[in-house]
């Protein structure tokens, strides 16, 4: 019987597939990079990686300044939610769960606004207080959906409702009774908006986001077991509570760090891990890095396409974003129903 | 040779009530060891305990020769392996990858398979009669073949032990006998424990039975020590007949209705 009849995952499967998303997420950066309102000619961007030709002030001003700044945070914001939602769905056995319908970006939003309110440094204190937010809001979650093997549809779904109702309450407080400059506006927070982004952001979180990522991958054949129910990952020799929370604790910080740079961005962590799972499969070696890279380069078309789309306004990319994903969330729900665990 | 497992005086409880008190066996390699008793007697608990899911509050589990509690996660796989009596997977994956998640205790950090490991699942799958199904999506699999496919993931964790919780309770007679069959030939290298409803089929499978009562061991030794009229009807409140499978000489119950002796009521 030969060896390669059956498939399974290797290091160099895993590295081609990167390979390939990476380079999808290079064009569509590139693209992104092209468009906008003002009139920059493909030719000119290309310009800039060969050595010949020069280009005036204004253009390298709204390359450098504008555009690059938002298409990286956009890309850091879509690859952490992505993360979120591939290990949300692991680790509560329920392909409905993600950052947004479960409560945790509107917990951690929430955590970010205390953390303006205190003045806190908007590139470090401000995202601690983001992640803070957002692992109490697992820890309640949890805590009123327990259930024996794992968050059942109906009560995941109840609990995001009535989690997100309480947090957008106190978002719209917040706001209401300040006049606070720093706050932005309350659609920054409600729809998520990437057009504040400056490079200072990138620099802190970028690393961090990164190690966390490397350490939630070190840990993809443990979420594949737990797919299978926690008492039978156990019995395979998982350290089941052990990489529980370390992973909600990564997941936490990752997202907490994008929530706080763009706002609550709804059903990112939805889309892109269903539609790679369609593609590549269940396994989450592979799964992780193509939601991973498939979601920032989702999320960089997703904010062109509103930066773009009503030219010369703009609108908040949650708006898209959402725009895209609730229509695709009510497809995944009538499709199967509520007893997702009932395979 | 020593028993692969031992149990001292082991007592579990959830709250306040114990619902495994004082119990003590030994299995040993080559046996076939079948837990029966009422709903509620403790027999998931118990295999639960054996496996370290639960911690048992006194007592000891000894893994040959030394106590579970100082193993490791991954070395308690090495040693026993659990059946359960149905397995949910939220996500489609293929059987194959189900069984090759077997060699998970073995794997250490590096998060991918070696040539070997390959070779021992497809191993373990041919013993199953499941290697057909291989790339079938789990969720495609019926009762039966899912549970061969549980099977061959236990046995590519190339346990010394391996526990069979309710295997074959949502199987029809064809596929109980499958599952009976495979078990039974899996002996020579290991020991085994099954917890099941069936009582005539345990009897008729099993080395020796355990007939668990209140979290308490009410009768243990061979099938035809404990399967008698007398003992399962007190344990189980219901009464039965119990005689002899012509064939294979060992105890058969027949359910007894309380109220028309058993027959039909004629029109």
């Amino acid at each position: 019987m030969s060896r390669n009849k059956y498939y399974r995952i290797t290091p160099l499967r895993v590295i081609n597939l990167a390979v390939a998303l990476s380079a999808v997420l290079v064009v569509v950066g590139f693209v992104s990079l092209c468009m906008g309102p003002a009139n920059i000619h493909v030719k000119q961007v290309l310009m800039l990686f060969s050595d010949s030709g020069s280009i005036d002030q204004t253009t390298w001003m709204i390359l450098f300044k504008i555009r690059l700044p938002r298409i990286l945070l956009a890309g850091m914001v879509g690859f952490s939610l992505s993360i979120g939602g591939v290990v949300f769905q692991a680790l509560l056995r329920n392909p409905l769960a993600e950052p947004f319908i479960l409560g945790v970006s509107s917990g951690s939003a929430v955590g970010a606004i205390a953390g303006i309110f205190l003045g806190l440094s908007i590139d470090l204190g401000v995202p601690f207080l983001s992640f803070m937010g957002a692992l109490f809001t697992i820890f309640l979650v949890m805590g009123i959906g327990r259930r024996q093997g794992g968050l059942e549809s109906s009560t995941l779904l109840l609990t995001g409702v009535i989690v997100n109702a309480f947090f957008t309450a106190i978002i719209m407080f917040f706001i209401s009774t300040t006049s606070d400059t720093r706050l932005h506006s309350i659609l920054f927070w409600l729809y998520g908006d990437l057009s504040q982004s400056r490079y200072s952001q990138l620099s802190i979180s970028f690393p961090i986001i990164i190690v966390v990522s490397a350490i939630v991958y070190v840990f993809s054949r443990h979420l594949n077991l737990l797919v299978g129910g926690e008492d039978s990952a156990l019995q395979m020799g998982v350290d089941v509570e052990l990489v529980k929370w370390l992973l909600f604790l990564g997941i936490s910080l990752i997202t907490g760090i994008a929530i706080s740079f763009s706002g609550i961005i709804g059903f990112v962590g939805l889309i892109v891990p269903h539609l790679m799972r369609m593609f590549i499969g269940p396994d989450h070696r592979l799964l992780i890095p193509a939601s991973a890279l498939g979601g920032a380069s989702f999320m960089i078309a997703a904010d062109t396409l509103a930066r773009t789309i009503i030219s010369p306004s703009e609108l908040p990319v949650g708006v898209v974003t959402a725009f895209l994903g609730a229509p695709f969330f009510i497809y995944l729900l009538k499709q199967r129903g509520s007893r997702w665990v009932q395979n | 040779m020593g028993p692969e497992l031992k149990l001292n005086n082991v007592s579990f409880k959830y709250g306040q009530d114990w619902c495994i008190q004082d119990l003590g066996f030994e299995l040993r390699k080559g046996e076939i060891i079948g837990v029966i008793g009422p709903n509620g007697s403790g027999k998931s608990t118990l295999l639960k305990i054996i496996d370290g899911v639960l911690r048992a509050q006194k007592g000891d589990v000894l893994l040959g020769g030394k106590s579970l509690y100082g193993f490791k996660r991954s070395e308690i796989a090495r040693h026993i392996a659990m059946v359960p009596q149905e397995s949910v997977f939220s996500f489609p994956f293929s059987a194959f990858d189900v069984v090759l998640m077997g060699r998970f205790p073995y794997s250490g950090h590096f998060p991918f398979e070696k040539t070997e490991d390959i070779r021992i699942a497809q191993e373990s799958m041919e013993l199953t009669s499941t290697i057909d199904l291989a790339m079938r999506s789990i969720h495609e699999l019926s009762g039966g073949e899912k549970q061969r496919v549980l099977i061959a993931r236990a046995l590519t964790q190339r346990a010394k032990i391996i526990l069979l919780d309710e295997p074959t309770s949502f199987l029809d007679i064809r596929h109980k006998l499958e599952i009976f069959e495979i078990i039974s030939s899996l002996t020579h290298s290991m020991g085994l424990i099954i917890v099941s409803h069936d009582i005539s089929l345990a009897a008729q499978f099993c080395h020796r039975v355990i007939l668990l009562n209140k979290g308490k061991i009410y009768k243990t030794g061979t099938p035809s020590e404990v399967v008698t009229a007398e003992n399962i009807g007190e344990v189980y409140q219901c009464p039965v007949l119990v005689d002899e499978n012509p064939v294979s000489n060992t105890p058969r119950i027949t359910i007894l209705s309380r109220k028309s002796n058993g027959k039909k009521e004629s029109l």
